[in-house]
This record gives structure tokens, C-alpha cells and sequence, in this order.
């Protein structure tokens, strides 16, 4: 039997339930990897005790017909977790405790889950190299220095770095398939409605989505089965038959139509990204996939649509940090003070600046000039999706216009920074599924992803797509544990 | 168009955010390269479009009006940021 925590869900799974693992084996083969990954920085805040003995607890009672049985996940910080502090990667929320659950995390631990703690990421899911989190930045396992990619960034290096068996993340414009892209994991952002918002710390409501972030696509599919459900408590949870997706799984794919977007080869674009691509396509086409050139004529105005429609709705969300129901306080003379010194002291500088972009574009006399026009132009960037799907079953495309950056290369120009969802936003304006698997890698050895976008609620045939795909790509993520202290 | 100073210290003051005047000027320049980077909507013609308001085609849903959880109220202030029983505590607000 190889290493446990190298070992894939499916695997981790069947051998608890062959009776070959135990719960507590697997959850203290977790730990004590943790406790010699901390150069990596990838826990905020970690429930290894409580772990513990929820692993015995299975182990004394266990349920081998659960989905999860007695499998530990991390989970990124984003998630409100009952009684375990939920931070969202700021100094505003550092105290706080959840006295509730989000949905999508129940679902993980009604099917038998344990929490084994919660994931770095950047301020309230605002960046694309999780350097914006007020608890530091987090290594990348490819290589040192390097970013994981963000928001997402400390639940794909905890999944590369075989700190967590799966893990889930959140994504707004490309948070959970631009890291799984700059780490060499696999990472599904579902179609708007699929998985229910309740719980998780809101950043752009519209856009916002929970997904699974996994080794490879069949775990993708096992988890993608237990986090997606109808919510009452998400008024946007949309009420629909949800597919047995790992029993669906199928590499059978021939026939299927993929639309290659032109718009998507852009400017500059690296010479490596175009041939992965390219690849791809050949892929696609050994499975017997039938390749269609098409085109989103809309796809260069997604990126100014999505700095106008998310920090809206962010600066809106953000306002209920005020220093008053919870959270970190700064005291001030009045009451105006207080609110103007706690949320200066509390929020980052990334996180500040969107709210004060949101603010401007919803202001008195902008509105319409700039709040009201973006949300034109994003219906014509779903419309130019909704035409396309009329001739193509899915779209392949490159996950990320380069590989992992180093730490501190961009910090100092935001919009360089925005570049690099330039591939992953338009499918969060549109709400369509989308998912990043790893499909090679660059002259410096650093991964690469290639995005399979999807019908809405058409999961399983992105999902199937990608699994044939990856049984042609056959990558290998060779990672060599650089960070490891004894 | 370009952002100048006043309005930054104008949105500071609607966003509640204080901020410093050396920070108000890093911001003014960042606030300008985004707001030159989002011009390119002005490109599109969309006169005749109509906005999107919901990406999830749904209607929103009526459920009856009933309390689902009930004595909760220590769990509310449990997080609040000042030592209390029974209320959040605010800096004095009437003179």
C-alpha cells in the first residue's frame, strides 16, 4: 500500500471500508505531515485534537455506507464552522466563532467527513495569489517562492501537498480553478445555484460558488456529489435532480462536440500555454470528440464587467463590518469613528480597495455609467455563451494565461494581478460550470491547466470530458517535499 | 475621466474607511489604472440591451413566515465585540 496521504479518495475510501485503514490511522498520517509542513502556511487555524477523537469515535461505530466514511478534510477558511474559528483570511473577522454551520460543510460531515482545520486564502477570497491574507502568504509545494494561485491558495497547496486528502474552495472569478492550474490538482467551480452559499463568507453574491478542489477528476466527482444539494436556506439554490456523479463517471466521450473560442488566444500569450492547448485538442480528438472553432465575441470586455460587478456587490456585503455584532473593533470617540477607524484598521489593502471601487461605481450619478452598463455587457457575455452551446456540448479552453508567478512579482500592480483570471471570469459572469484539470507543464517544470466549460447543471459531462482527457494527459505532478522539517 | 483626490476622500468617507492622505494618493493611482482598464466597456453600444439581474433563472421563493430557532440570543452576542449580557454595546450616540 503506498503512503497514506499520497493516496486518492477513492483510494482512502475503499481501504476504510475494506478494513485495511482506519479512520485514525489516516487522520494522524495527516497531522503529523501538517506538523512537518509548516513552511508552507497553508492552516489559519488547525482542529487536529478534536480530529482525533472524532476518528475514534468512527472507528468505534463506523458507517461504511456513507460517502465519506471517517475521511478527514481540510477546509478553506472561508466556510463558517460551528464552534472553529472562520477568519476569511482578515484581521476583521480574527475572533470570530461560528455558533453555526455553512451547508456545504454539513454535507461533508452528514456523509462522515472530520474537519481537520481550516485553509488560508486571501482577504475574503479578493486576490489570485493568496498574498492578500492577513496570515501570510502560502508556498506553493511546486516550487519555492512561488504562489499557489488564489483566492483558493491554501486549500491547492494543501491537496498538491498531500496535507488533506480533497478539499473545498470557493470561487468568484476563477479562485478555485486558477490555484488547482498553479499546483497541478484538479479544481471545479459548479454551475450558480449547484451548491448552496449559506454559511460561506459572501464576496460577490452573484458570482460566488463552493467547489471541489481534488488529486484527480474521479475524487473530483465523489465530492462534487456530496457538497451539491437544494438549499431552503439559499435563496438562489436552485431545486433540480442532482446526478450520481462518481457512479456516472465515464471516459466514453466520443461524439461529444468542444467548441474552441478564438477570442480566448490572446495577446503574448506564452508559446507553452498555445501547444498545451493544442494538445488538448489532439486529445479530444484521439476520445473522438468532435473539435468546432467558435466564437465569444464578448470575452475581452468579461474582465472590466467583473472589477465593476464584484467589488459592488463586495463593497454591499462588506458593509456589515462595522465593529458592532462581531468581529474586531477599533474604539473611536463616536460611533461614526469607531466604524471608519475599525473597518480601516481591520480590512487589507486589496480588500479596501475593491469595497472603495464597488462604493464608487454604486454611487450617486455612476451608477448608470458604470454599474448599470456592466451588467449590460454581462448579459451579452451570456448570450454569446447561450448561442455557442446551441452547436457545442462543452469549450475547451487554457485555465490561466501563464504558470505560477513568484511571491511578490505582481503585488505592486493590481491590474496585472486581475490578468490573470482572464480565462476563468468569464464562466462566473455567465454562471456556467467549469473545471481546471493539470494538462502539463512549462520550461521551469511549473504546471499548467486546461479549463473544460459546461452547459449549466451539465456537470457530468465536463466531468467526463476531463476524465478522458486526463487518462490521455497522464500528468504527473512531481513534487519533492522541499519543505519538510523534521 | 480621472479620479482626483476630493473623490477619494469622498468615497473613503461613503465607505466608511478612514484613510490618510498619503494613502489617499497610492489609492488615487491605483483607482485610476482600474477605472482606465474598465473604459473599455464604453466600446459596446448597449442601448438596446437589457441588463442582467439574475444569473440563477429562478423566482424567488415564499415559505411561511415562522420562527425556526428559538432562545438564540446568547449565541448572537456571543461574538460581539464588547463585554456584555444582553446587548451590543455602542459608543454613546445621543447627546
Amino acid at each position: 500500500m503506498s503512503d497514506i496521504t499520497s493516496q486518492s479518495l477513492f483510494e482512502l475510501t475503499s481501504n476504510i471500508k475494506e478494513k485495511k485503514l482506519s479512520s485514525e490511522e489516516i487522520t494522524k498520517a495527516f497531522i503529523d505531515r501538517a506538523e512537518k509542513s509548516k513552511k508552507l502556511n497553508v492552516y489559519v487555524t488547525d482542529n487536529f485534537e478534536k480530529a482525533i477523537d472524532q476518528s475514534n469515535k468512527f472507528d468505534s461505530n463506523p458507517n461504511f455506507d456513507l460517502k465519506l466514511p471517517g475521511i478527514p478534510i481540510a477546509v478553506k477558511d472561508l466556510f463558517c464552522t460551528n464552534g472553529v474559528r472562520t477568519t476569511a483570511g482578515s484581521k476583521i473577522l480574527n475572533n470570530f466563532v461560528p455558533t453555526y454551520e455553512s451547508t456545504v460543510t454539513q454535507n461533508l460531515w452528514s456523509q462522515g467527513a472530520i474537519l481537520l482545520g481550516k485553509l488560508n486564502c486571501d482577504e475574503f477570497a479578493m486576490g489570485s495569489s493568496n498574498e492578500t491574507s492577513f496570515f501570510g502568504n502560502v508556498q506553493n509545494p511546486v516550487g519555492e517562492n512561488l504562489v499557489p494561485g488564489g483566492s483558493s491558495g491554501g486549500s491547492s497547496a494543501a491537496v498538491a501537498a498531500n496535507l488533506t486528502p480533497v478539499t473545498i474552495g470557493t470561487d468568484t472569478g476563477g479562485s478555485i480553478r486558477q490555484p488547482a492550474s498553479f499546483t497541478g490538482t484538479v479544481g471545479l467551480k459548479p454551475t450558480y445555484g449547484s451548491c448552496s452559499r449559506y454559511g460561506i463568507v459572501a464576496f460577490a453574491s452573484s458570482l460566488d460558488q463552493a467547489g471541489p478542489m481534488t488529486k484527480n477528476v474521479r475524487d473530483c466527482s465523489m465530492l462534487l456529489e456530496v457538497i451539491s444539494s437544494f438549499d431552503q436556506k439559499d435563496s438562489t439554490s436552485i431545486d433540480y435532480k442532482r446526478n450520481n456523479y462518481s457512479k456516472e463517471l465515464s471516459k466514453d466521450i466520443k461524439g461529444k462536440k468542444i467548441g474552441i473560442p478564438k477570442e480566448y488566444r490572446v495577446d503574448n500569450m506564452p508559446e507553452e500555454i498555445e501547444q498545451l492547448w493544442k494538445n488538448g485538442i489532439s486529445y479530444a480528438k484521439d476520445c473522438g470528440a468532435e473539435i468546432i472553432d467558435i466564437s465569444l465575441p464578448h470575452t475581452n470586455y468579461a474582465l472590466p464587467t467583473y472589477y465593476i460587478v464584484a467589488p459592488a456587490e463586495a463593497s454591499s456585503n462588506l458593509a456589515r463590518y462595522d465593529g458592532v455584532k462581531y468581529g474586531f473593533r477599533s474604539p473611536g470617540q463616536n460611533l461614526i469613528e469607531m466604524y471608519e477607524k475599525t473597518r480601516s484598521e481591520g480590512f487589507g489593502d486589496e480588500v479596501k480597495r475593491r469595497i472603495m471601487i464597488g462604493t464608487y461605481v454604486l454611487s450617486s450619478g455612476y451608477y448608470d455609467a458604470y454599474y448599470l452598463k456592466a451588467q449590460k455587457v454581462r448579459q451579452l457575455i451570456k448570450k454569446d455563451f447561450d448561442d455557442v452551446f446551441s452547436k457545442v456540448d462543452a469549450i475547451l479552453t487554457p485555465s490561466t494565461p501563464s504558470s505560477a508567478f513568484k511571491i511578490g512579482e505582481k503585488t505592486n500592480d493590481p491590474v496585472s494581478m486581475y490578468l490573470n483570471d482572464i480565462f476563468t471570469v468569464p464562466i462566473n459572469l455567465a454562471g456556467l460550470p467549469g473545471i481546471s484539470i493539470p494538462a502539463g507543464k512549462d520550461k521551469n517544470n511549473y504546471p499548467l491547466g486546461l479549463q473544460v466549460i459546461g452547459k449549466p447543471f451539465d456537470e457530468q459531462n465536463i466531468l467526463n470530458i476531463s476524465y478522458a482527457l486526463e487518462d490521455k494527459i497522464n500528468f504527473k505532478n512531481d513534487i519533492s517535499d522541499w519543505w519538510l522539517s523534521e | 475621466m480621472s479620479i482626483d483626490l476630493k473623490t477619494v476622500k469622498h468615497i473613503s468617507k461613503l465607505a466608511r474607511i478612514s484613510i490618510d492622505d498619503e494613502k489617499a494618493n497610492k489609492l488615487k493611482g491605483d483607482l485610476n489604472n482600474i477605472f482606465e482598464f474598465i473604459e473599455k466597456l464604453n466600446e459596446l453600444n448597449t442601448d438596446n440591451v437589457q441588463a442582467l439581474t439574475s444569473i440563477a433563472e429562478t423566482t424567488l421563493r415564499f415559505r411561511k413566515d415562522e420562527i425556526k430557532s428559538e432562545n438564540i440570543r446568547e449565541k448572537i452576542l456571543k461574538n460581539s465585540p464588547e463585554e456584555n449580557k444582553d446587548f451590543f454595546v455602542v459608543p454613546k450616540v445621543v447627546e
